[in-house]
């Protein structure tokens, strides 16, 4: 095993070093760690902590990891780079940083991409995405000819321009580690100490599960079900978001996360109806464009609240 | 006189930004200065990622002194109108001037507007010309308000001169200018300051920065071809990707690799195409071999391993790649040689217009009329059918999916995996040809046939749910399609009736849209069309040096619509024209048309036939009868036989008699016999003249 020191050094050798070394870096330069977000999302930017916080007045920074699902990319476990479920690294920071350039090559130097010998570069790659209503202008990085991150500055999102912009980060976890190391399937990558008691490779913990997952998401799960699901899931955000934003008891609680999980369910429903070819081409747009008129209002009244204005949160009436 | 040295660093500026923004940065700048009176001698423009800069040269150190001198009010005016006339010149009563004008005294002023140092009025201009900078994209950053490409960093900005340089001063969002800027992000990333431009060039230099676009080219192409070289390969040139490549590296280090044994299998587009988009390669190519073997990429530093990680690391993605390529053409090549029947039935769920159906519903339409078109193009009607039904199938296979500007070169070679005559397997391939106006233009019959039956398929089908191109709006690129018609049928002579093919491919696009409906909506089609298609036409022949009047003067002579007599007729009316008979002939036919018409309008009559030489009273009448007799049916059988030249030589002949007639001739006498016998013989003129063109179009 390598001492804590000799770890600031030599390269990972496995799966979690690389994110472990991505989360000291991160919290070292004054980031809240934060955990994933608990539902299914296609990418780290779904989380709240990225699409609503980038929103509004208020400073933020943060990083995470974010499982992410994507059923199309479901290859049964075989393909040596695709994968239904795998994780993204993502830093969110507001306003952005003049040096985040720089934060960001400490932190591929934190992971043993030294850029004295490696060719790292920064190349146009505008980023948006139209289930969000979002959009911003930045580069994907990459190191000798391979993309392993998105850099991107938010100009708007939910429909809202950035004020200040926030500085946002993504890392494809699996593919910057396969490189780091060496590895050329990802299942063969080591998750934990390849000297560990019970060294567990990225297929011992995901293989099952990919072959699971893909035969559910291509074949099995239940279009009629999932459908409904999606409009149960746009009916209760709706309901959420005209809700009267005074309670019965006279508190003004505006509901802006639990309407945007809602948001985040449809949106993933989406992509599993996506896999299961049932939607059209010209349906496809009709989807996105449900799923971002829930995205914007979601962002329209999370701007009104203190979490995004910076202002102490409305007290509630004597008594109550 | 002074310098001035301007560079504005920022973060990475996409590289296809960066031609223009050298240029637009010029011109703002120079125009600014200019427009505030400064002179400069020269300017120049460059661009790395990272930095926008302008050097200028020869820069006036002072905008000129001015004096304008101002009339003013009488002085013996009320003394409101003094004051008003003190205020707008800024000026005191004792510095007026009274002199004596025609209406007695009045009071002039003269507003001497002194110089401005170069310096305030460069950082007046840099200043509007960052907060006004035309980038197609921009954006805001941190919690700034100043918009960019990316953020901006730094501004240097120096002005020099003999007595040394002096930093202009300039503070834009919290940005001081500076005399300072930075070499390589990695290989030298500290700070220098700099005197002046060749300083600035040098020492950037130094800290391995080639400022030079140009020079940056150069030296990729140049090292690329001595790697390429040195292992007897070639490097496939690509002035699109260099200059991109160039606009992506401050130090550029070209590194070579080969590609491995297991993917030289693949078609050289699929590698180069590969290489290409997804990684800015170069392709070298073994010219014994003929094959893509190898690649070159250009890196942006030089490493104390010369390259050997990042050379791995880039041979490692491109394995990645091209194994998903192997993959997808083998799997394609298994659905091509089980006949594609996958893909076609694929094609059905794709749509190609929401109203004009799906791709099969096309492929069925281009194939019954491919089969039409064969015939007159010397096609086979059965290989013509054939090749429209696979045609378009690659645009189902896995490489296509991937690579889209792959269609048509997959499907060649899917269709010769299928076992189809390669006559089909090429059409497959060059359908799509001509795209652009200087593209090559299909001649083998199959593609011709296929080529012009998808375009007009196209063309009739957006014209039938009436989606036609206006002003600069073409989203379905129609007048590039009927562009490739025209080349098409002009290139290879092929004589064909446009109205008759809109017609059968209207009929089918109108027979789906509105059942039922049907001939006035065929004609209305038919005529639009062909008018678009004329349209196009002139465009096309005005770049050949052929006039639009010359063009309008036969569109109106029957069989417009075959473009290979219509331009046939074109050519010999402009060669003529350009002759002195010809400009001659045309004045002469242009007097008897005027002449005859300004005499129908008045009597009210047409004057159309009967003229009689009995009735001719002079020389130059009977020779003019003479004249048309022969000239006549020569030109009738020339434009029978559709011998343009011949007819222009035949009705040119008619020049000197013309002339000859006017010269000696009064139309109009007391004879109204004779009167009427030479209107008569005016109308033979323009009727002889009807038959080549409408000349009273032509201009001059």
């Amino acid at each position: 095993m390598t001492s804590p020191k000799d770890n600031q050094t030599a390269k990972p050798v496995c799966f979690q070093d690389v994110i472990l070394r991505l989360q000291s870096y991160w919290a070292a330069q004054g980031c809240a760690v934060l955990q994933p977000y608990d539902m299914e999302v296609g990418a780290g930017t779904f989380h709240p902590a990225t699409t609503l916080r980038s929103l509004g007045a208020r400073p933020w920074a943060a990083a995470y990891v974010q499982p992410s699902r994507r059923p199309t990319d479901g290859r049964y476990g075989e393909n040596p780079n695709r994968l239904q479920h795998y994780y993204q690294y993502q830093v969110i920071i507001k306003p952005s940083p003049p040096n985040l350039q720089e934060l960001y090559l400490g932190s591929l130097a934190a992971i043993g991409l030294d850029p004295m010998i490696h060719d790292v570069r920064f190349v146009e790659d505008d980023w948006e995405s139209p289930t969000l209503g979002a959009w911003g202008l930045g580069w994907e990085v990459w190191c000798d000819g391979m993309e392993v991150s998105q850099f991107t500055y938010f100009q708007q999102v939910g429909g809202h321009d950035c004020r200040p912009v926030s500085g946002e980060l993504t890392y494809g976890l699996e593919r910057l580690a396969m490189y780091v190391l060496g590895v050329e399937h990802v299942m063969d990558m080591p998750f934990n100490h390849p000297d560990s008691p019970i060294p567990l490779t990225y297929g011992d913990i995901f293989r099952q599960a990919e072959r699971e997952y893909s035969r559910w998401n291509f074949e099995q799960a239940d279009t009629e079900m999932l459908l409904r699901h999606f409009e149960d899931a746009e009916a209760e955000c709706e309901r959420i978001l005209t809700t009267a934003e005074t309670d019965a008891a006279g508190r003004q609680i505006p509901m802006a996360h639990p309407a945007y999980d809602q948001a985040i369910k449809a949106s993933h429903l989406f992509n599993l109806l996506d896999a299961r070819g049932v939607i059209s081409v010209t349906e496809r747009q009709a989807y996105i464009g449900r799923v971002r008129a829930l995205a914007k209002r979601c962002a329209d009244l999370f701007v009104t609240t203190s979490a995004a204005t910076g202002e102490p949160l409305p007290a509630f009436p004597a008594g109550a | 006189m002074a310098d001035l040295l301007i560079e504005l660093f920022s973060e990475e500026i996409p590289a296809r930004m960066q031609a223009r923004a050298r240029e637009d940065l010029k011109k703002l700048v120079t125009d600014g200065l200019v427009e505030a009176g400064l002179t400069y001698r020269s300017a120049g423009a460059f661009s790395t990622p990272r930095r926008l800069t302008l050097a200028i040269e020869g820069l006036s150190a002072h905008s000129p002194t001015t004096r304008e001198e101002r009339k003013g009010p009488r002085t013996d005016a009320p003394e409101a109108a003094l004051e008003g006339f003190l205020r707008s010149t800024g000026l005191t009563r004792d510095q007026l001037e009274a002199r004596d004008d025609k209406k007695g005294q009045v009071w002039f002023a003269t507003i001497t507007r002194p110089g401005r140092p170069a310096a305030d009025i460069v950082a007046e201009v840099l200043e509007a010309a960052i907060r006004n900078f035309p980038w197609p994209k921009s954006m805001r950053w941190g919690a700034g308000h100043l918009r960019w490409v990316r953020p901006l960093h730094s501004i240097l900005c120096l002005l020099t001169d003999e007595s040394g340089a002096s930093v202009v001063p300039l503070e834009i969002e919290g940005i001081r200018a500076s005399n300072t800027t930075r070499g390589h992000r990695f290989m030298a990333p500290e700070e220098f300051t700099v005197s002046g431009f060749d300083d600035y060039a040098a020492k950037l230099r130094r800290a391995r920065v080639m400022l030079d676009s140009a020079e940056r080219e150069a030296a990729i192409r140049q090292e690329a071809a001595n790697l390429a070289f040195a292992r007897g390969w070639e490097i496939v040139p690509d002035e699109g990707l260099l200059t991109e490549v160039a606009g992506l590296v401050e130090w550029p280090v070209p590194l070579m690799g080969a590609i491995e044994d297991r993917f030289l299998s693949l078609p050289p587009e699929v590698l180069q195409t590969s290489m290409k988009e997804h990684q800015k390669f170069f392709s070298a190519r073994n010219p014994k071999s003929g094959r893509i073997e190898g690649f070159v990429t250009v890196a942006n530093i030089e490493t104390s391993d010369q390259g050997e990680t990042i050379l791995k690391g880039n041979q490692r993605v491109l394995a990645a790649r091209l194994s998903d390529a192997a993959f997808f053409w083998e799997n394609d090549l298994r659905e091509a040689r089980s006949g594609m029947t996958d893909w076609a039935e694929g094609l059905k769920a794709v749509t190609f217009q929401s109203r004009l159906g799906s791709q099969a519903d096309r492929i069925t339409r281009i194939a019954a009329l491919a089969r039409q078109i064969a015939p007159l193009v010397g096609a086979d009607a059965d290989q013509a059918e054939q090749a429209a039904r696979v045609a378009k199938l690659d645009l189902r296979s896995a490489m296509v999916g991937e690579f889209p500007e792959l269609q048509g070169i997959m499907g060649r070679y899917y269709a010769l995996e299928a076992g189809l005559p390669a006559a089909v397997a090429d059409a497959a391939r060059d359908h799509y040809s001509p795209l652009g106006p200087s593209d090559a233009v299909p001649s083998a019959p199959v593609s011709v046939a296929v080529a012009l039956a998808d375009k007009l398929d196209t063309l009739t089908g957006f014209w039938a749910i009436d989606e036609k191109p206006t002003g600069s709006k073409d989203p379905f690129a129609l007048r590039r399609a009927a562009l490739g018609v025209i080349r098409l049928v002009l290139v290879n002579g092929a004589r064909l009736g446009l109205s008759e093919l809109f017609r059968l491919f209207g009929e089918a696009h109108l027979a789906a849209l509105t059942p039922g409906q049907g001939d006035q909506q065929i004609a209305t089609l038919q005529n639009d069309l062909l008018a678009f298609f004329h349209d196009r036409l002139k465009v096309h022949l005005r770049d050949q040096g052929i006039r639009h009047d010359i063009i309008d003067a036969v569109l109106n002579m029957p069989g417009s619509d075959d473009l290979v007599l219509l331009v046939n007729r074109a050519t010999a009316l402009n060669d003529v024209l350009r002759t002195d008979d010809g400009t001659n002939l045309l004045q002469g036919l242009k007097r008897a048309g005027n002449i005859l018409a300004q005499a129908e309008d008045k009597d009210g009559v047409e004057y159309s036939f009967g003229a009689d030489p009995k009735f001719a009273e002079t020389d130059e009448e009977r020779a003019l009868f003479a004249a048309l007799d022969q000239a006549e049916p020569a030109i009738r059988n020339a434009v029978t036989g559709e011998d343009f030249p011949a007819a222009m030589q035949a009705i040119a002949a008619l020049r000197a008699p013309i002339d000859a007639f006017f010269e000696a001739v009064q139309i109009n006498t007391d004879n109204q016999i004779v009167r009427r016998n030479r209107l008569n013989l005016l109308s033979r003129i323009r009727e002889a003249g009807r038959l080549i063109a409408d000349f009273g179009r032509i201009e001059g």
